[in-house]
């Protein structure tokens, strides 16, 4: 092949001079991350004001001591044969609790399936949760909470309802904001990714909760996204996205007010990744140690929520052991009354299954309904 | 009274509901300033809002959970999928949250939505543009799928099923969006859900469908009576939950019936029916039921699809034999 220079008839062009690698930085991010009580119970940063109130303080530790004595019961009716498959919250109630502290009686919580924390000072019950995961649509007809959405079992697919909460909330001028609480597990899917574009395209008064326990039952966070962080996610969709301590309820608690209160006044979303851990296993149909080395949860042990608060209390000299004895002793109660009234449900007619399809059964099923009725206790034959 | 078509009339029943309900709102892909990309949302940006009638990104997962999330809230949302070959990331959404919602919660929340999808060949789109797979809907339970086959029935069942309280899947058939113009009353009222329209009453045989294909069953219904047949057309119209008592009415009086859909044969709504009158309909049929119906295979590009489309010759065909049979 001729080479190019053999056309040259001496007139050469010279290029005008260039320099490279000056690429222009077009945008740019930080992730904060937010402690305020380190894992000794030591204050890491200022509390925030509600936090210099004693009252404040042993609400939320009451409500986590609460819905952990809840959690091994349930594991224990479990166990017993009395509930189905049942997902634990432990080791993670700050960040439940984090977030049911914060938010207004008139805001949604739009929940996964571990943030019964939230849910209980929500005004779900105990016994609603224990009906839900024993089989019985009734545990999600909550008594105290209108609005709220039930818990969500396919994963990150309330991220989307969350926006249209969200969207109903603004377009009638209302001061509320939806919150949807979502697993790391979650944020690989394409259903949060499309709800967090919209909310930041359409400034949407929603607050998102990734509760990043670490693991999406066995594939761990590292394995699931090379994205250093979960909250640079929201980044992306141009909302903020920040991190804090996610056993660390004071921190919960303060960034989910604060970003309710931007959401509230029109400032749009937030998304906020709180970093907590699965102590327990995926669900009581799982074995962890199939897969999770059992040091790593030996180690992650001095993390624990309450333990931290508790320390922070007792050094302040606000919590006497008698007292938490008393609050365990409470707690135990107010769950075994819980268990009671559960067990003492009386059963559910099956043909409620048709009763709530439709606002009205169509003519259609009426004779399957029929059907139904006329087997008695013998069962679908 | 104004003379439209049913695309003009899917357009009329959008803006009655936004006019007489403030929490009726209307979104899609392009359906803003471009008014849809088969104009069935004209002008309602600009007479309605943007807050009322908004654009979303290309987002159909989004889209479904949205309205789901809204109308949890009480809002009546009417949302569009631009083309039922795109609404398939939103069976998700109606199948595991739009269809339970109100089961689930023991009627605490439900869910009135409409999702809006033009669908079925014959328009010579391109790849993924023509299908019918209304069936995928139809089998779920909670749920409502209701397809117009006229202008006047696209206006009164669209505003029945966004003012119904639990959600519907509203699908248009976009072959015949401009094929004929009847005269529309803007007058606000709903027709029946739930129940089929008998298009003309028959002796001899019931000729069964939905959707386009009514318009080929009502020529193959013409062409009968020339050959002195009395063909009862019926358009089923809601085809989840089916009003099998109509059609079993008809064949109770006609003992013979032809199934006419576009949509591949197994497990499509005609197996249904065709099971529904086996059940309750035997004794009075002279003749095995027969399916007119596109095939079991991929619904083939526009240089084929008439061939896959049900033409009112092969509906004539099988009428015909359900007469020589008895
Ligand atoms: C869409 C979907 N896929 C799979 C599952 C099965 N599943 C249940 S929980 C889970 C992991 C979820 O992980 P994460 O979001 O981190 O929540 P976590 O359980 O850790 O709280 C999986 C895969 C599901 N429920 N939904
Ligand atoms: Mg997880």
């Amino acid at each position: 092949m001729a080479r190019a220079d053999s056309f040259a008839d001496g007139n050469s062009i010279t290029p005008p001079p260039r320099q490279f690698g000056q690429a222009r930085r077009v945008a740019h991010f930080e992730i904060k991350y937010l402690q305020y009580l380190n894992h000794l119970g030591e204050v890491a940063e200022e509390l925030p004001e509600f936090a210099q109130e004693r009252g404040q303080l042993l609400a939320l530790y009451r409500a986590m001591v609460l819905t952990r004595t809840f959690d091994k019961k349930a594991i224990a009716l479990q166990r017993t044969g009395k509930l189905g498959t049942y997902a634990s919250s432990l080791g993670q109630e700050a960040a439940a609790v984090g977030v049911g502290a914060a938010m207004a009686k008139q805001d949604v919580l739009l929940p996964a399936y571990r943030e019964y924390g939230a849910q209980f000072l929500r005004g779900v019950s105990m016994t609603e949760i224990l009906l839900y995961w024993g089989g019985d649509e009734r545990g999600m007809n909550y008594g105290a909470q209108a609005e709220d959405f039930p818990i969500c079992v396919p994963i990150a697919t309330h991220a989307p309802h969350a926006v249209g909460v969200a969207y109903a909330m603004k377009l009638r001028g209302q001061a509320r904001v939806a919150v949807c609480a979502l697993g790391d597990g979650a944020t690989s899917k394409g259903d949060f990714y499309e709800a967090v574009n919209i909310a930041g395209a359409w400034q949407l008064p929603l607050v998102f909760i990734v509760n990043n326990n670490q693991w999406a039952i066995s594939v761990s966070r590292a394995a699931q996204t090379r994205a250093e962080t979960l909250a640079q996610k929201a980044i992306a969709a141009g909302i903020p996205g920040e991190q804090v301590d996610g056993n660390d309820v004071i921190a919960v608690r303060e960034r989910v007010a604060q970003a309710l209160d931007t959401a509230r006044h029109g400032g749009g979303p937030r998304l906020i990744e709180a970093l907590t851990y699965r102590m327990g296993d995926h669900t009581t149909a799982d074995d962890a140690s199939r897969y999770r080395p059992g040091d790593e949860v030996e180690q992650q042990r001095q993390y624990d929520p309450i333990a931290r608060l508790h320390k922070y209390l007792a050094r302040c000299g606000e919590w006497s052991q008698q007292q938490d004895d008393a609050l365990y002793a409470e707690c135990e109660a107010k769950v075994d009354a819980a268990v009671k009234d559960y067990l003492a449900t009386p059963a559910v007619a099956p043909e409620s299954m048709f009763d709530y399809l439709y606002e009205k059964l169509p003519v259609a099923l009426r004779t399957q309904r029929e059907s139904l009725s006329s087997q008695g206790e013998s069962g679908n034959g | 009274m104004a003379e439209l078509t049913l695309v003009e009339a899917v357009n009329l029943a959008l803006a009655r509901a936004l006019e007489i309900d403030p929490d009726v709102v209307v979104f899609g892909e392009d359906i803003g300033i471009n008014g849809g990309v088969f104009r069935a949302t004209l002008g309602l940006q600009a007479r309605y809002g943007k807050e009322r009638v908004m654009d979303t990104p290309l987002s159909e997962t989004l889209i479904a959970g949205m309205a789901i999330g809204m109308a949890a809230q009480g809002l009546k949302p009417v949302a569009e999928i631009q083309f039922m070959g795109f609404i398939y990331p939103t069976l998700d959404q109606i199948l595991s949250h739009a269809a339970r919602l109100r089961n689930r919660t023991r009627g605490r929340l439900h869910c009135p939505m409409v999702l809006r999808a033009p669908y079925g060949g014959g328009i010579h789109a391109p790849e993924h543009h023509s299908e019918s797979t209304e069936a995928l809907f139809a089998h779920i339970p909670g749920l409502r799928v209701v397809i117009p086959s006229s202008p006047l029935r696209a206006y009164g069942l669209l505003l029945a099923a966004i003012f119904d309280p639990d959600p519907v899947i509203f699908l248009e058939p976009k072959r015949i969006y401009r094929m004929v113009k009847e005269a529309v009353a803007d007058d606000g009222q709903a027709l029946p859900l739930d129940v089929c329209f008998r298009l003309r009453d028959g002796s001899d045989v019931t000729l069964v469908t939905w959707g386009a294909m009514t318009h080929e069953t009502l020529q193959a219904a013409d062409r009968l009576a020339q050959e002195g047949i009395s063909a009862e057309v019926i358009d089923v119209a809601t085809i989840k939950p089916i009003d099998s008592a109509t059609i079993l009415e008809s064949v109770a009086k006609t003992g013979r019936c032809v199934i006419v859909h576009e949509a591949a044969r197994a497990c499509g709504v005609g197996a249904e029916i065709a099971a529904q009158l086996a059940e309750h309909g035997l004794m009075s049929l002279y003749a095995p039921v027969q399916r007119v119906t596109g095939y079991d295979t991929i619904m083939p590009l526009f240089r084929l699809e008439q061939h896959y489309l049900p033409t009112s010759a092969r509906i004539v065909t099988a009428a015909k034999r359900t007469l020589e049979a008895a």
